[in-house]
């Protein structure tokens, strides 16, 4: 059944429009832009300068720290929120009394947009944590988003927060989908817990993972909001993620051309990275 | 037997601990909104001691929250945060549910070279960060004089473009063509077929998709801060951002704000729960 040309780009066709210019159309004029000098101004006309823009870029400190830093974030939010979402999804099928009450509880910082959620935890770090530190004497809890290490757990932390409870779903439907047969006959076959784990649970919860995955490190790595307002970066850089590394060059800095290159990076990072890993994980599920 | 207890009652209590943990940010938020600024920097883990309101007099008006200027009136609340965030959330998810669902459905019933193109094209997409495109965006859509309310609705349409279709077209697929074929038969136009047909057997991904797209587009805050930056437009994050620059250093009006700003989605939270949920688990399935 094939409809004609008409219908089809009646039915089609708006959403192409909206798509061809937010996406397309921008993501070619941003690859011309990224050889260029540019001061962002409509009636400046950018001046092509070749691949000044990206020579630059490895010659940039402040993006080679963003990277440094991103990517140390990204490995430990992708395995710590994995691990706590993929708990949290086992403790909640456990069938206790309060196990609804659970879910609502750790879904619910999901809703919260990122922007807000990092002024809420600035107030936690900086306040709540000097107060628990004055009470209590432990330095741990003193000075918290004052230097480059304790702003990086910040982060963590408030990804952690919002994220786990959102993997804790995925993985509560890949969990009930595991057939109640195919345990019970480990368990008549005298299987003990880690054996059902190992070699029912996770070949199961497999193809969850690889989604999962997928979300933590695509969102680790593009993380702005909770980044701007959690600590914008600072103190001196030293917190700046690359998504606001490439914010501030264009809008702090008004070097557009040079923000423009470092998102053609950027994109070319993120979407070699996501590939390999879906790649990778899809290749394990096969072999379980 | 008597380990399998104990090992509920250790469940319970990691269980009970964890679920503290997770909310005590909330009765942090709740608590602070309501003290003085003095008693605030006293003792932040506390209840307040007398619950003071007059701290979301100021936020509300800050905020622009309920209404723009100094009274409430109905033309103040069409320029209020709430209103632009309702407003810009809503239609776009609308958008979004008819056009993509349209083009799903058309490019599952094309068999053709050019609509497997371009759903691959739509698919790709989902790779690109919204930085690489930004910069550009603003400089096209300021030259079409699209920077408004109603250009972000149609910048949010291709954004959503994507992953609503590719939810779509997964559901699309499992619907059978006989359904279609005998609505034709009886002399039923495409345009028919697929609002009396397809488009009501869609409901359950409708949900889907339009819980993604709105817990999305409300809690967006960069695409307004570059597109929508001016008064009487703003939305709740937009708004959220340049109060909290503005009174970083007062904690307690600071406070009440942001559970001005986290109340609106909460509400959505607990009547909508049962289909958030169900969409979000639909939604990574695929």
């Amino acid at each position: 059944m094939n409809y004609n040309k008409k219908t089809f780009c009646l039915f089609a066709g708006p959403i192409i429009i909206a798509f061809l210019m937010v996406l397309v159309i921008p993501l070619l004029i941003g690859v011309y832009y990224s050889f260029t000098e540019w001061n962002g101004r409509m009636d400046q006309v950018p001046d092509f300068i070749g691949l000044s823009n990206y020579i630059a870029i490895i010659k940039d400190e402040g993006f080679r720290n963003a990277f440094i830093f991103t990517a140390k974030f990204t490995v430990v939010s992708v395995v710590v929120i994995n691990a706590i979402g993929f708990s949290l999804a086992l403790l909640v099928t456990k069938k206790l009394k309060i196990s609804n009450f659970m879910r609502t509880i750790f879904f619910m910082p999901n809703l919260i947009g990122g922007l807000i959620l990092g002024f809420i935890w600035q107030f936690i770090f900086m306040g709540v944590f000097q107060t628990i530190g004055e009470i209590t004497g432990l330095e741990f809890f003193q000075g918290w988003l004052a230097d480059a290490n304790t702003g990086f757990w910040g982060l963590v932390i408030i990804m952690v927060w919002q994220m786990s409870g959102y993997l804790m779903i995925i993985y509560i439907a890949a969990l009930q989908n595991i057939p109640k047969s195919l345990l019970e006959a480990a368990d008549i076959d005298g299987a003990n817990g880690w054996t059902k784990t190992r070699h029912i649970i996770f070949p199961m919860v497999a193809p969850a993972f690889t989604i999962s995955m997928f979300l933590t490190l695509a969102n680790s790595f593009k993380l702005f909001d909770q980044n701007l307002s959690l600590t914008n970066g600072g103190p001196g850089g030293s917190t700046e993620m690359l998504a606001l590394n490439i914010y501030k060059t264009a809008y702090t800095f008004t070097n557009y051309g040079a923000a423009q290159a470092k998102a053609v990076v950027f994109f070319l990072l993120v979407a070699s990275i996501t590939m390999v890993q879906v790649y990778i994980n899809k290749k394990k599920e096969v072999e379980m | 037997m008597k380990s399998k207890q104990n090992s509920r009652v250790l469940l319970y209590i990691i269980g009970v601990l964890t679920s503290i943990l997770f909310i005590s940010p909330f009765y942090i938020l709740i608590v602070n909104a309501f003290k003085t600024k003095r008693e605030l920097f006293g003792s932040t883990l506390t209840l307040p001691k007398e619950w003071m309101l007059d701290n979301f007099k100021v936020a509300l008006n800050k905020l622009s929250f309920l209404w723009i200027g100094k009274n409430f009136s109905m033309e103040g609340f069409f320029g209020s945060a709430l209103f632009n965030s309702m407003f810009i959330t809503i239609t776009s998810t609308i958008l979004i549910i008819i056009f993509s669902s349209m083009a799903a459905w058309i490019l599952v019933r094309t068999k053709s070279k050019m609509s497997n193109i371009i759903f691959y094209m739509f698919i790709a997409a989902m790779l690109v960060p919204f930085q690489a495109v930004m910069l550009p965006l603003v400089a096209f859509m300021g030259r079409l004089g699209l920077q408004n309310r109603m250009g972000i609705i149609f910048m949010y349409l291709g954004f959503g473009s994507s992953f609503s279709i590719f939810l779509y077209h997964g559901f699309i697929k499992s619907i059978p063509v006989s359904l279609e074929e005998a609505a034709r038969i009886d002399g039923c136009g495409p345009w028919k077929v697929f609002w009396k047909i397809i488009f009501p057997t869609l409901k359950p991904i409708h949900v889907t998709v339009s819980i993604l797209n709105i817990i999305w587009i409300w809690n967006d805050f960069l695409l307004p801060q570059l597109m929508i930056n001016k008064k009487g437009t703003q939305t709740i994050p937009l708004k959220m951002y340049l109060f909290f620059g503005g009174y970083s250093k007062q904690w307690h009006l600071a406070m009440a704000g942001l559970l001005i700003a986290v109340i609106p989605i909460i509400i959505f939270y607990f009547f909508a729960q049962k289909h958030i949920i169900e969409g979000v688990t639909a939604g990574s399935e695929k």
